[in-house]
């Protein structure tokens, strides 16, 4: 019985330890951006490897999303007489929804997973440590550049996606079916709005990019320095990112739709 | 030296087509052009019933969009609804004995509000108040009225 209190106790005791390690990583890591502007270099590298290296699976990506909601979207739309809102449908849950959610979800899994193993490799390997032995301090040096990356390139990426989806949808719905090009715009011109939908949307996903790569961060940087761990901090960063992803965007979109 | 060059050229032409795609949506999917932010004047409309009208519904003149709904409330010693639109600045020559119905786009469409120009010289200003109203056609309502003309018809023959 009060073993089993203990046990209970212990994971309490490291989920809080967890939470404060992490929230203190955040901290010098967001101590560490100001540096960086004088040595954009590294930031360029970064934006390489987080941004340009994912940006192909979230063009395609973006594009198949698009146009099976185009494929969709007309299917049901076409018994109501109402497909002239295809364009409507597409480019309100691209921007809404699934533009910062999938692209979150494709980000946690191609530049996520990249981190976490990359940082989580430099710890088993005593590369954090030779760099704190010359004095230069590995948060400062690998963890800041690739925090803000991520941070410049989710909102990018999610835009990217969510532009490509829309010429998807446009393809199949007035390429392939038949709607008509003008209304398809208009109507989307009409109802969607520059506050309500696009702004609210790169909130969304500046928010997911940050959580993505916090995680990723945090995972990497306190991974155990085996190969098993390393693998294991890897799965538990896009486990933890696509949960993360999902339930804050739940409570972002209740926040910012539902009033 | 040139691999680091095509490298910032990499980085620099992802982050134009991010920024190239921004600017669609902003521009393309949400006409941002016709936005408008805010700025207008506010007059006052008081409807019987305003049906399923709700805040930023279109208002509408000749069929053109003049200005959006801007807030509804109940006035509850007259029992009336008091919707106060905003009018674009630029639509400035409203004559304040103009004609505000309540209209529905199409049988399933969204309702918005149709100014029907009047005859008169001076034209609707900030704060201003519309008399001349039509509240919106409930089709429970003409149902009922049609049933019961229809009873009274039977009854006379």
């Amino acid at each position: 019985m009060l073993d089993a209190l203990a046990r209970l106790g212990r994971i309490g005791i490291g989920i809080l330890g967890h939470i404060g390690r992490g929230h203190l990583l955040l901290l010098s890591i967001l101590g560490g951006i100001p540096a960086l502007f004088r040595r954009p270099r590294l930031l360029v590298d970064q934006i390489y490897a987080v941004g340009v290296l994912s940006m192909l699976i979230i063009a395609v990506s973006g594009t198949f999303v698009g146009m099976v909601l185009g494929l969709q979207g007309y299917y049901i739309l076409s018994q109501f007489g109402a497909e002239q809102t295809l364009g409507v449908m597409v480019a309100a849950s691209l921007v809404r929804e699934l533009g910062p959610v999938v692209a979150a979800l494709l980000f946690a899994g191609r530049a996520g997973s990249a981190l976490t193993a990359e940082i989580g490799l430099m710890g088993a390997t005593e590369q954090l440590s030779g760099l704190e032995m010359m004095a230069v301090n590995p948060v400062k040096r690998i963890l800041a550049p690739r925090f803000l990356a991520g941070l410049i390139s989710m909102p990018l990426l999610a835009a990217i996606f969510s532009a490509l989806g829309v010429m998807g949808g446009y393809f199949v719905g007035v390429g392939l079916l038949g709607v008509d090009d003008g209304a398809f715009w208009s109507q989307m011109q009409a109802k969607i709005d520059l506050h309500e939908d696009v702004y609210n949307g790169v909130i969304k996903s500046l928010v997911f990019g940050l959580v993505c790569t916090w995680i990723a961060l945090f995972q990497g940087y306190y991974a155990t320095p085996t190969s098993e761990g390393v693998s294991r901090a890897t799965t538990r960063t896009v486990v933890h990112s696509s949960l993360a992803v999902l339930g804050l965007d739940f409570i972002l979109t209740a926040l910012m739709f539902g009033d | 030296m040139s691999r680091s060059r095509s490298l910032e050229i990499l980085v620099g032409s992802f982050m134009a087509a991010g920024f190239v795609a921004l600017f669609f949506l902003a521009m393309q999917v949400s006409n941002l052009s016709s936005a408008s932010t805010g700025e207008g004047y506010l007059v006052a409309a008081r409807f019987d019933n305003i049906g399923s009208l709700k805040v930023r519904s279109p208002v509408t003149m000749a069929g053109v969009r003049v200005g959006r709904v801007h807030g509804i409330e109940y006035d509850s010693e007259t029992y009336e609804a008091v919707v106060s639109l905003r009018i674009e600045s630029r639509f400035d020559k409203i004559p304040d004995d103009s004609f505000a119905k309540i209209f529905t786009a199409g049988l399933l469409g969204e309702q918005y509000v149709g100014l029907d120009p009047g005859g008169s010289d001076l034209y609707l200003k900030e704060g201003d108040q519309i008399s001349l109203t039509q509240p919106a056609l409930v089709l429970e309502e003409i149902i009922g009225q049609f049933l019961f003309s229809k009873a009274q018809e039977g009854e006379s023959k």
